[in-house]
Parts: C-alpha cells; sequence; structure tokens
C-alpha cells in the first residue's frame, strides 16, 4: 500500500511499487496531463511537483512516493503558473502541444525559484523539455513575459 | 451507415447538407425533429442555439494550426466573431471529408489551407446565406438590406438585430444555396490578420485530449514485441513468464510480432520485458550503414535513370573547372513527442476507433478489411495528434492494422490501447531514406555554370504503398523532389535517379525529398560560386530567370533582414539557401559560430512568401518550428544500422533532440501576396541546414558532405 497526496487529495494504492508515477497518475488516477515522451527522463513531458520540486514522474517508481505531495498540471495553482499560462496563450506557444504541460511545469518552478529569468537562466532551467515542434522561441519569450507580469 | 453516406452523398453533389440531406426525404415530421439539433448547412458548419459556431476540420492537428485556419475561413465568410467560434475534428468519411488535392480522406504535402481555401470559404458562405434568408423572412425585410458582422445579423431599417442561435432553427428549413459568393480579398476581416488559436488554452493546461488520454471500461494496454532486425519474423514464443507479471491478461501472435495485454501500461510494459521472442532472422537485413552506403554510392556513379534532362551535358568536357561532390544522408525518425497509438473497441458487428489518424482514407478500410466488416461499420475519431512530421500519414496503414490484428486476435469483444513506446518509435522504422547524391558541375573561364549533372541514390518512398499507383510505373518524384525543377540557369543540366532495394521501410519526414535535395543542391551551388568568387546572395539571383520574380522576393527579403553584406563578418559566418517546397518559396539566413570546433547557430532571417497569409501568426510559428526541427536534426540525428543489421538508436539519449538552449534567434517575414495560399507546415525546413553549411564552410573552411554535424561517422 502507497500513501501519497495528488492535488490535495489523500490516495492509498495497493500497486505494483516498481510503477512510475507517471502510469499511476495516468492509468489509476486518470490525471491524463502529465505526458509520456520518453520514460527515461529525457524530455521532461513528465513533469510533476513533487513535495513542490519539479520531478520527472516516467522515472519516479511509485514507491519512492509515500508519503509524498504531488501536484500535475491539473492542479497547480498561484501567481506564477496562471502567469505562466496567460503568456503561453498570449503568444500561442503550443504547437501540437504534447510537450507543453512539462514545459508550463518547468516553467512555474523556474520563476518560483527566479523571479526574472536571463535567457541564460532560462536556458539551462529548460533544457530538460524537449519540444520536437521546436516552439523553443516562443517559450524563451513567453517566461520573459511572465516573469513581467509577476513583477506587475 | 451505407444508407446514410448515400443519401448524404447525392444531396452534397448538389451543394446540401448533412441534416437537411437525411431529412428532406422524408419530409415535414423529420424535418422538425433535425430542427432540434444544431443548424448543420453542410459537413462542416454547426451553429447552435447558443451561438456557438463549430468547424468539422477535415485535416488532423498535429501542430500545423488547421482548427485555427480552417476555422477562420468559415467564420471570414459567414462574418462571425471569433470569440464564437470552435474546431472539432472530422471523423474518417472519405466522401464528405477528402483532402480535395488528393480526392483521399489525408492530410500532408502542407495542403491543407491549400485545398480548402475555396471550400471552407464556400461552407461558412452558404450558412450566412441561410441565416440572412431566415432573418429576412422572420422581420419581413429584403435580404439584400441585411448586414452581418462579428456574429450579429441585423437590419438597420426596422432596428432588429440578431444572433446566428436565434436564427439557426429557421436557417436550418431553407434550401442551401448551391454556389454562394464569396468576399473580395479586400473585404477580408479576420484572413490576413492574428488572431488567439482555438487549441492553445487545452493545450497550455493538461486538458487536451489526445489518444493517449483516451480511456474506455475494461481496456486493457497492448504493447507489441517486433522483430529487432527489418524482414526478421516470429519463429515462436514462451509466454510463461510474461503471463506471471501480475496485469498481464493475454499474450497473442499478431502478424507485426507478439503482442503483451494488460490492464496497464506498466504491466504491459514489464509483461513485455519478460516475453521470449524466438525470432527467425532467415529473411533479416544484415547490412550496416557503411556497407549500405557503399552500395548507394555504387549505384550513384552508374548514373541511374535520367529524370530530367535540359541541354547537352558534353558542356562540362570543355569546363575550365569542374567540381565533384558526393553528399551522403541518414536515415531519420520521426520522432513525435507522442509515440504512436490508437485505441480500438470491438462490439456488436461494429469497430470504434480512436486516434491522429493522418490517412483515415486509407486507416478505415484497411481495418474493415482485416476485421471483415464493413467500411461504414469502422468508425474512426480523428484526435488531437502529438506531433507527426509525416509519421502517422502511413500509405501501409500500419498502425491501424496493428491495432485492428491486436483487436482480432484478442478473440473478444473489448476495447484495447495501442502503445509504442519511444524504443518502438525510433527502432521500428519507416524512416527518411537514407540518401546519396552525387553533383558535378563545371564553370567557364568567366565563373560561369556551363553543366550540372546530379544522381541520387534512395529508396522509392511510394513503392509497395496503397499510393503506388500513383507513380504508374515511372520514377518516384517524391524521392528526389527539389533535384529537378530549379529555377537556376545552370546551362545544361542532367537529373539522376538510382532506385534502391532495402528492406528498411521508408516513409515521407517532413519535406520529403527536400529534406535531402535541398542540402545537396544549395551546398554545392554555393561552393561554385565561391569557386567563381560570387557572393552567394548576388550569385543566386544571377542564375534566376526574368520572370523569377517570387524567387527574387524571397531571396532579396531575406538578405535585407539580415543585413547581408558578404559571408564573414568578425568571428560569425552567415549563409544563405532558398527552396521552394509545396509550392511555397523561401530563403534562409544563417549565423553561426565557432564554438570549440563545434557550429553553434545564433540567428537565423526567414522570408517566406506562401500566397495570401491567412493566419500570418500559425505562418510564422511554423517557420520558427521549421528551422528548429531541421536544426537539431542537422546537429544530431541519425539513424543507423551495426554490422549484423541492428538500429543503433533507441530514444533521445542516442537519438537527440533539440533543445532550447541551442535555438537560435528566429526572425520571420511573409511577403505580402494576393496569390492562392500554399503550404506552411513544410516548407520552413528545407533551406535551414544548407545554408547552415555554407556559414560553417564560410567561417571554418570545412566542408560538410555528410550530416549530421556531429556525427558524421557511420559504423
Amino acid at each position: 500500500m502507497t500513501t501519497f497526496r495528488v492535488n490535495g487529495q489523500d490516495h492509498d494504492l495497493d500497486i505494483d511499487p516498481d510503477t512510475p508515477l507517471l502510469w499511476v497518475l495516468r492509468d489509476e488516477l486518470r490525471l491524463t496531463g502529465t505526458k509520456f515522451g520518453c520514460g527515461i527522463a529525457q524530455c521532461g513531458a513528465c513533469t510533476v511537483m513533487m513535495n513542490g520540486m519539479p520531478r520527472r514522474a516516467c522515472v519516479t517508481p511509485i514507491s519512492m512516493v509515500e508519503g509524498s505531495e504531488i501536484t500535475t498540471i491539473e492542479g497547480m495553482d498561484g501567481p506564477e503558473i496562471s502567469a505562466v499560462q496567460a503568456a503561453w496563450e498570449a503568444i500561442d506557444v503550443p504547437q501540437c502541444g504534447w510537450c507543453q504541460s512539462g514545459q508550463v511545469m518547468s516553467a512555474t518552478a523556474l520563476l518560483q525559484q527566479i523571479p526574472n529569468p536571463t535567457d541564460e537562466e532560462i536556458n539551462h532551467a529548460m533544457a530538460g523539455n524537449v519540444c520536437r515542434c521546436a516552439t523553443y522561441v516562443r517559450i524563451r519569450q513567453a517566461i520573459h513575459d511572465a516573469a513581467a507580469t509577476l513583477e506587475g | 451507415m451505407a444508407r446514410i453516406q448515400t443519401t448524404r452523398r447525392g444531396v452534397l453533389a448538389g451543394g446540401a447538407g448533412l441534416l437537411l440531406g437525411l431529412t428532406l426525404p422524408f419530409g415535414r415530421g423529420m424535418a422538425q425533429q433535425a430542427a432540434t439539433g444544431p443548424f448543420a448547412p453542410n459537413a462542416f458548419v454547426r451553429i447552435g442555439t447558443d451561438d456557438v459556431v463549430t468547424v468539422m476540420i477535415k485535416h488532423i492537428e498535429m501542430g500545423q494550426g488547421p482548427y485555427t485556419g480552417l476555422a477562420t475561413l468559415v467564420a471570414e465568410e459567414l462574418d462571425a466573431d471569433w470569440s464564437q467560434m470552435r474546431a472539432e475534428g472530422a471523423p474518417a468519411d472519405g466522401q464528405a471529408y477528402a483532402n480535395l488535392a488528393m480526392g483521399v480522406q489525408l492530410t500532408g504535402g502542407s495542403t491543407a489551407i491549400a485545398n480548402s481555401f475555396m471550400q471552407m470559404r464556400k461552407a461558412g458562405a452558404a450558412a450566412r446565406a441561410m441565416l440572412v434568408a431566415a432573418a429576412a423572412e422572420e422581420w419581413g425585410v429584403p435580404a439584400a438590406e441585411i448586414t452581418v458582422k462579428a456574429g450579429v445579423v441585423a437590419h438597420e431599417g426596422t432596428g432588429r438585430s440578431s444572433g446566428f442561435g436565434a436564427l439557426s432553427q429557421a436557417a436550418s428549413r431553407l434550401p442551401v444555396p448551391e454556389d454562394p459568393p464569396v468576399k473580395a480579398a479586400e473585404d477580408f476581416v479576420l484572413i490576413g490578420t492574428d488572431r488567439p488559436k482555438l487549441d492553445t488554452v487545452a493545450k497550455s493546461n493538461g486538458s487536451a485530449q489526445f489518444t493517449m488520454d483516451v480511456y474506455r471500461d475494461n481496456m486493457l494496454t497492448v504493447l507489441v514485441a517486433h522483430p529487432p532486425k527489418f524482414g526478421a519474423t516470429v519463429a515462436g514464443f514462451d509466454d510463461g513468464d510474461a503471463l506471471a507479471v501480475p496485469g498481464v491478461e493475454m499474450v497473442r501472435q499478431i502478424p507485426s510480432g507478439v503482442a503483451v495485454y494488460a490492464t496497464n501500461t506498466f504491466a504491459a510494459m514489464k509483461g513485455r520485458n519478460a516475453l521470449k521472442v524466438d525470432w527467425d532472422m532467415t529473411g533479416a537485413e544484415t547490412r550496416s550503414t557503411a556497407q549500405m552506403f557503399d552500395s548507394y554510392s555504387a549505384a550513384a556513379a552508374e548514373g541511374g535513370q535520367t529524370v530530367e534532362e535540359t541541354g547537352d551535358l558534353s558542356a562540362l568536357d570543355g569546363a575550365a573547372q569542374v567540381l565533384e561532390a558526393e553528399y551522403r544522408f541518414p536515415f531519420l525518425a520521426h520522432a513525435p513527442m507522442e509515440p504512436l497509438d490508437a485505441v480500438i473497441e470491438l462490439g456488436g458487428e461494429r469497430a470504434e476507433m480512436w486516434f491522429g489518424s493522418q490517412f483515415p482514407g486509407l486507416d478505415q478500410p484497411t481495418v474493415a478489411e482485416i476485421l471483415g466488416l464493413p467500411q461504414d461499420d469502422v468508425k474512426i475519431n480523428v484526435l488531437l495528434a502529438g506531433g507527426s512530421f509525416g509519421r502517422r500519414a502511413q500509405g501501409t496503414a500500419h498502425l491501424a492494422a496493428e491495432a485492428a490484428e491486436v483487436a482480432k486476435a484478442a478473440g473478444r469483444d473489448g476495447a484495447f490501447k495501442l502503445v509504442w513506446t519511444r524504443e518502438d518509435d525510433v527502432k521500428g522504422g519507416h524512416y527518411r531514406p537514407m540518401t546519396v547524391h552525387r553533383l558535378r558541375a563545371g564553370l567557364d573561364a568567366d565563373g560561369n555554370i556551363v553543366g550540372w549533372e546530379n544522381v541520387v541514390a534512395n529508396q522509392s518512398i511510394l513503392r509497395g504503398t496503397a499510393m503506388e499507383m500513383m507513380l504508374q510505373g515511372g520514377p518516384d518524384a517524391t524521392s528526389y523532389e527539389g533535384s529537378t525543377n530549379l529555377p537556376y540557369q545552370f546551362g545544361a543540366s542532367r537529373i539522376g535517379w538510382a532506385e534502391m532495394e532495402n528492406p528498411v521501410s521508408v516513409l515521407w519526414w517532413r519535406s520529403v525529398g527536400h529534406t535531402h535535395t535541398a542540402y545537396a543542391v544549395e551546398t554545392f551551388l554555393d561552393e561554385l560560386l565561391a569557386a567563381a568568387g560570387k557572393d552567394p546572395v548576388q550569385g543566386r539571383l544571377d542564375l534566376l530567370p526574368g520572370d523569377a520574380a517570387r524567387e527574387r522576393g524571397v531571396i532579396e527579403k531575406v538578405a535585407e533582414m539580415s543585413g547581408w553584406s558578404g559571408s564573414v563578418r568578425g568571428d560569425k559566418g552567415y549563409g544563405v539557401a532558398y527552396t521552394k517546397s509545396f509550392n511555397t518559396y523561401v530563403a534562409e539566413v544563417v549565423e553561426i559560430e565557432d564554438r570549440g570546433g563545434s557550429p553553434h547557430v545564433t540567428r537565423v532571417w526567414c522570408a517566406v512568401d506562401c500566397g495570401i497569409a491567412v493566419n500570418p501568426n500559425v505562418i510564422r510559428a511554423q517557420m520558427e518550428g521549421g528551422i528548429g526541427y531541421a536544426l537539431g536534426t542537422a546537429l544530431h540525428d541519425r539513424i543507423s544500422f551495426s554490422p549484423g543489421g541492428e538500429v543503433e538508436q533507441s530514444n533521445f539519449d542516442d537519438y537527440p533532440m533539440l533543445r532550447i538552449s541551442e535555438m537560435p534567434q528566429v526572425e520571420v517575414e511573409i511577403i505580402q501576396s494576393d496569390a492562392d495560399p500554399t503550404g506552411v507546415g513544410e516548407p520552413g525546413v528545407p533551406p535551414l541546414a544548407p545554408a547552415m553549411a555554407n556559414a560553417w564552410r564560410a567561417l571554418t573552411g570545412n566542408r560538410q558532405y555528410e550530416l549530421p554535424f556531429g556525427g558524421g561517422s557511420v559504423a
């Protein structure tokens, strides 16, 4: 039995302890905003918050999640994600959209740590999130725009 | 279902629509019943009583923007307000939703806007005319005095006005105009301006529904063990350990491998890992990439069959200088971020599917044949796809076929989700064909090009697929397009094609033949201009005939944007390349730096002429994305084969994607035009790699005859 919280709700699941958090979120809890892209922590499409820090759900076995607080894109709240999503919408960042939950999660985590990041800091923080459509020009711009909004 | 389709076709031919078409033959009672649904004057437009206008989008949304683009065309002629527009993927229906450029329901060749441009406008105009007629009848005023603007139907004289929803029921009882007039270009309100994309919000908050997000009751997730080499087959298997994995329900052999069915994805993965398959390697391809290249190179040296010839190539014999080069391009995987997947549900002598079907026109009959069902009893819901770049448009319908085989082999009704992992995707074939180009050209004493020969050796993409008939026994132009029909005046020229046999499966990959032809042509041309002491921009312009206004337009524009003043400025190199692909003209300039011997692209300028720019924002996004897609590939990517014939790559660790730290600044300008719109999904790709190589040669003197830059060596 694994006990953990997801988006503010307690869960007790009797499940193979090797099961990656990604597949628990998707197959068991039907939180499908978190995506599968590679399964080896190379693309960031599965990024969630674990105890407030970004984490790749595809390589996080559920046994490691015991007692933790998980937040997926569906459960995110607060000024940073609101600013990020507003900036994403304002300049139409997504193309196919598959990676964008992970991009939004990583961008939100970045702005929580560094309110006004430079291009270099953005490159560093976002380098783990692959976008095959290469929407990177807009991701970079949208993070700057979100930072400007947050600074008010 | 068959009855409905027949009725619809008959009525659609006369310009009428779905609901009206179905109800007219049945008289008043049915008409009233129909009137309780949305107003649907044709297969594309539905207007609800809540004022919401839903456009059924016949092209799959995989990131290139057809949801927004085709809805824009309807909204323009309907004079709708953008906030009331919605988009929905149209299901498989080859009669209603065929690509008019191809005659079947298929998204590809960057044709979504081009083939839909008038069809969607007419669909919107018909709905508008019916709303106006309904208002005229209700208000007792002449239709000619009624205006429609931003979703409001109004009559100035009486002060009456209405939204679409309140008129929709009355409108649905009126005849559908056969050939409604459309606007003149100068009256466009939406076309040519930017507006929010319809799918952005759902794709920014995780709510967008893709295939992998579909969960049906009691659904099993299925992974298939595919052969480790191309041409290998299943000799036998031991499923004991697989079935011992909790959650694994069954294991079945299907034509493409051995399928493991489980109650969740991880159990299916574990079960497949535990499965023991004995592969029959008798027919397997065992050549390494180096061995394949040797045979391709030998075939190119023999000249291939002539596919285009101008003048007499013996002009090269008298040339003052002759240059020769051989180029090598690897197999490439598309690697869309959402790996291949499909959900199929069998029950009651019917099948229903949910997936990113890019070629419903072939997927539907293929599934029907495998399951022994009438085609109309196979319903395909076309969902958003997490990228494709050509991967989901399969001339063999292999993914839909595998899903159908999985369902059939289960031996019972139920829902099954077929999932390919990233490793399945990278190792699974259907690659951009590996290719050799052999080029030879001559300059006279004044530096003029007097002859040009290019021989391309690679596989046919269409051969062996449902589209082979398009070849009509001739050569497959998709394999060498972009080497022919060049605008440049080369004097004499000959283009040859050597068709190669290889059991490794191939497919079109974003910009198809142009992925390699643009590189070979535009880098070799650059070398010739350099040998003649000519500037890359002016040299290209000088080779254009007088009527090449659009070619000239994009080259001059990109030179202006980039402040072109030669190939080297300080510690930066600059390169230019031009390509026409999918009827769209694109020129790009790349700025490059040498960082410890490795190329680093810092800026890219792009000028594009795609006719009327329906959604400039989408066009810019496609150029930016195409540039990034091409850059990542040129820097990093190849699929190679070990001695023995196994694919050497497996995931993003050894088949790397471009990352944000490698993404240059990009500036895009769209040439103003009143020509019919042409494609934008692919044309941004081809010029990037040659422009980059030209900049790199100018800066460092290094010529790159093999891609990728980072991994030129092969096994």
